[in-house]
């Protein structure tokens, strides 16, 4: 049996499924950013999936990777600096006792 | 140009109001002897007198040239007011016809007379301008009503004159009694209205106009008939039963006695009483072709005729005596348009106007003089005040209905038609002229004969005559009370409204007496007279001595029958204050109030609830976030 | 077949890694089982023909990203709480299998239309005229550098003592 896409795919939602479970579950403010982390990736490999087998030609879904790879980088640079400056505040970085919203 | 004339019968006292309500608004009355003050405390007066004045010219020409035309009618293009779609469309039109003009002919004419009275009369009140305003407002509604070509301007017009009756009623509002006179003025009436305003709608949701004319047409032809013509029928004579004061709405008119004593004289002579004797002759086609609604009239006018009568006999307030003279002068009225026809009954109206106006004249007269309207303290003012005396005789000669005077003549026309159609009310009727007979020259002796008994105990001061601006409008009236049956003797009025025959003026005038029922009413008319003469100024028979004789009955006319303690007590305060307000004020404050704060606690309730779900955990929200997702696809799944 | 058993192994690994970075209380063993997982996923890329890509992939998240997790969880020195689960574990449980359920339904009953032809290689030249060149994604690449100012910017704000 030779790998296909929907191998890839698979893959992808396994790796996203579980990136998920860990953002809903995790206690932690930078497990849950480090899942989150896992789900862009599982995306990434989705996109690269259908650029390989869709258009082999075009690699729009590559170029698509580079800046969700961008975007990763902010995402995780600017949420990093909000634990820490809430850690300082709060001396914790427990999110279930984060609760601003409630006001 | 002639439209243009027409319109202007009614535009000339309504700009009266306009500029009179600015001066009112404007100018403060200054003391006697002010430089040109004489002119500026009487300038409303003069512009009324003037505009109504214009109006009367007018509205006698147009008598005249309706009179000329062969139909006796004449067309006023409409104007367009409101057009919605092609199924609503109202025009503001006038219907000029031989009803509209004898109307126009009575509202101008008494209108008239009684501002010029009115300039004696409200010398020097401070209300003087407001007075005129209100009063060329009146005159201009009525004028309305008389004019109006649908049934939806008229009913405009009808409410002004409700509102103008409410406010001339209360124009000394200072005074409780004053003003609660005209709410009751206004709430009675309304009660009226009410039913008017219904037939109205019926009649519109049943044929899609408001023309009156159509609506007559109609009735004639039959496309209009059965359950909806009468109930019509019958809802506009509520109105009319309202406005005129007809039992059992009646209770208003006595106490309308509050108001200054030229508004009684306009509101029981020529606007607003007339307005509803008016209204069923102008929709007369509608009560002609329904049996039912054409004997309710006529039953209620006989029946009012007798029951005001009774009350006018033991009132000691002269114009309480006048108030009720009128009611059931006005139930005649009634009873000659159920029992004979537009022409007898209008001209009942027309005559009654005429002396109805002089007889509350000479009463604001003689309470100019002594101060007071109780009878009781007058007396012997035949010396004093000749004029007013002469006047007044003169018209109660004419109500009593004796031959030649104004009264017999259309008094006559309607016994004689209820005879023919209702026996039980003939009877009744002609009762009523025994006691109309006995009641006013009860109060003409009184007032004039015997000795003065000094006048109102605070006034100091002797009697005097009026003044001529007081006394000519009298003369007139009291020329007019003479001679305006003589319009029909040769059976022109009847002619020119559309029923009748014309016969000489001699064979009129004479011939009338080789029918007996003349004789027996003017029999009975004599021996009113003679009673009251007996009583009351030969004093052969003592007034106390009778009143103790038929205590009972005395009691049931002098308390009113005790309609209104019915009306106040029972009616308003334990039915529907008791009954219905309370049970409302209960729906109110469990139902409605209770569905509104149940939507607030309830919200309040529900938003305890959900506030559970807003932890500001945001795992938690993104979990419902994915439960979301998931569920739209797998909707997508389900239903795509 | 050696792209058959590197798929295989990779897959496997990288599942497992993942699974380890959101199961284990230990944040900082956690945050090696991510850069485990994100050296998989390059090696995943590779076997999608997308060389640049891998390079990238080690690079950035590997080099950049792993190295500025680990300085927050230290900077923050919460490893002895560790990283437990919440109360939501189970039902955040039950949404990620049903999820993944969903995933799978969709991806195996699409009808892929997978085309014949062979992949590029290598990919960097034809990458490079697609970003730079004519009728390209010149734009996205002109604003991607403000996205980063305006991320460096947040960050300094944030962190910085007042």
């Amino acid at each position: 049996m030779s790998i296909g896409l929907e191998h890839y795919l698979i893959l992808s939602g396994i790796l996203f499924s579980i990136g998920l479970y860990g953002a809903l579950a995790k206690r932690n403010a930078i497990a849950i950013l480090m899942s989150i982390e896992i789900m862009l990736t599982a995306a990434s490999i989705a996109m690269i999936a259908f650029s390989r087998y869709v258009v082999p030609l075009l690699l729009t879904g590559q170029i698509f990777v580079i800046f969700i790879m961008v975007v990763a980088a902010a995402e995780t640079a600017v949420g990093l600096a909000i634990i820490i400056s809430i850690y300082r505040k709060r001396e914790t970085v427990d999110a279930t006792e984060i609760d601003l919203m409630k006001m | 140009m002639m439209p243009f004339l027409v319109w202007l019968i009614f535009l000339l006292p309504l700009s009266s109001f306009i500029i009179n309500s600015i001066i009112a608004m404007l100018v403060h009355p200054v003391s006697e002897g002010t430089r040109g003050g004489n002119l500026r405390n009487k300038i409303s007066g003069y512009i009324t007198i003037a505009t109504i004045g214009g109006s009367l010219i007018l509205s006698i020409w147009t008598l005249l040239s309706v009179m000329a035309l062969p139909h006796h009618e004449l067309a006023i293009p409409d104007i367009n007011w409101l057009v919605i779609g092609d199924k609503l469309s109202i025009s503001l039109g006038l219907i000029v016809n031989p009803l509209t003009v004898v109307m126009l002919i009575v509202v101008t004419v008494v209108s008239l007379l009684v501002q010029i009275y009115s300039q004696g009369y409200m010398h020097g009140d401070p209300g003087y301008h407001r007075y005129y305003a209100f009063m060329s407002l009146f005159t201009a509604s009525m004028l309305g009503v008389a004019l109006a070509d649908n049934l939806l301007f008229l009913y405009v017009f009808w409410e002004g004159v409700g509102l103008c009756s409410y406010l001339l009623i209360g124009f000394w509002f200072h005074r409780p009694a004053a003003a609660d006179a005209a709410k009751k003025a206004f709430i009675v009436t309304r009660l009226g209205d009410f039913g008017f305003l219904a037939a109205i709608l019926l009649l519109f949701a049943n044929t899609g106009t408001f023309d009156i004319t159509e609506l007559s047409h109609l009735a004639i032809t039959g496309g209009l008939a059965g359950a909806t013509l009468t109930w019509a029928a019958i809802g506009i004579f509520s109105g009319a039963v309202g406005k005129s004061a007809q039992f059992p709405l009646h209770v208003w008119l006595p106490d309308a006695m509050e108001g200054p004593t030229p508004v009684s004289a306009l509101i029981h002579a020529a606007t607003m009483v007339a307005a509803g004797v008016f209204l069923v002759a102008r929709t007369y086609p509608l009560f002609a072709h329904s049996v039912e609604a054409l004997t309710t009239v006529a039953i209620i006018g006989g029946v009012t005729a007798i029951f005001a009568a009774t009350m006018g006999l033991v009132m000691n307030d002269i114009k309480r005596v006048l108030a009720y003279s009128t009611i059931s002068q006005l139930g005649y009225m009634m009873l000659g348009l159920g029992t004979g026809g537009v022409a007898i009954g209008m001209f009942h109206l027309f005559n009654h106007a005429f002396f109805k106006a002089l007889l509350f004249l000479g009463a604001g007269s003689v309470n100019h003089a002594t101060g007071t309207f109780d009878m009781r303290q007058m007396g012997g003012l035949r010396k004093i005040m000749p004029w007013t005396y002469v006047t007044f005789l003169i018209a109660s000669l004419s109500l009593t209905g004796i031959w030649p005077f104004a009264g017999f003549w259309s008094k006559d026309d309607i016994i004689l038609s209820s005879m023919e159609s209702q026996p039980i009310l003939f009877v009744l009727a002609t009762i009523t002229v025994f006691m109309t007979a006995f009641y006013m020259f009860r109060a003409v002796f009184l007032t004039f004969g015997g000795e003065y008994r000094g006048g109102d105990p605070g006034s100091h001061g002797h009697p005097h005559e009026s003044p001529p601006v007081m006394v000519v409008p009298m003369v007139i009236l009291a020329v007019l009370a003479v001679v305006s049956g003589f319009w029909n003797v040769t059976g022109s009025f009847g002619v020119f409204l559309g029923h009748g025959e014309t016969r000489s003026f001699v064979e009129g005038f004479f011939g009338i007496f080789t029918h007996p029922l003349p004789w027996i009413s003017m029999l009975l008319a004599v021996l009113g007279i003679l009673l009251a003469y007996a009583i009351y100024s030969a004093r052969w028979l003592s007034a106390e001595h009778i009143g103790s004789l038929f205590k009972p009955l005395y009691i049931l006319f002098s308390r009113k029958y005790w309609m209104d303690e019915l009306y106040e007590n029972i009616i308003v305060k334990k039915a529907l204050l008791g009954g219905i307000f309370n049970g409302l004020e209960q729906v109110d404050t469990h139902v409605v109030d209770g569905a509104v704060n149940g939507a607030a606690s309830g919200t309040i309730a529900g938003g305890g609830v959900l506030r559970r779900a807003q932890t500001g955990q945001l795992q938690l929200y993104g979990l419902f976030i994915g439960i979301g997702v998931l569920a739209i696809i797998v909707c997508l799944y389900l239903f795509g | 077949m050696g792209i058959q058993i590197a798929f295989w192994i990779l897959a496997i690994v990288g599942v497992v890694a993942a699974l380890a970075v959101v199961l284990l209380r230990d944040i900082f063993r956690a945050a090696l089982a991510l850069i485990l997982c994100f050296l998989i996923v390059a090696g995943i890329y590779v076997t999608l023909n997308a060389d640049f890509l891998a390079a990238m992939q080690v690079l950035i998240y590997v080099g950049a990203i792993s190295v500025l997790i680990i300085l927050a969880i230290m900077l923050t020195r919460d490893i002895q709480r560790g990283s437990p689960s919440n109360k939501l574990r189970i039902p955040a449980f039950v949404v990620a299998i049903l999820f993944l359920g969903v995933v799978v339904f969709t991806m195996t009953n699409t009808a892929w239309q997978v085309a014949s032809v062979s992949p590029q290689e290598p990919t960097v030249p034809v990458l490079a005229t697609k970003l730079f060149g004519e009728d390209g994604f010149i734009l996205p690449v002109e604003i991607v550098p403000l996205l980063l100012l305006a991320a460096v910017l947040g960050a300094i704000v944030l962190v910085r003592e007042k």
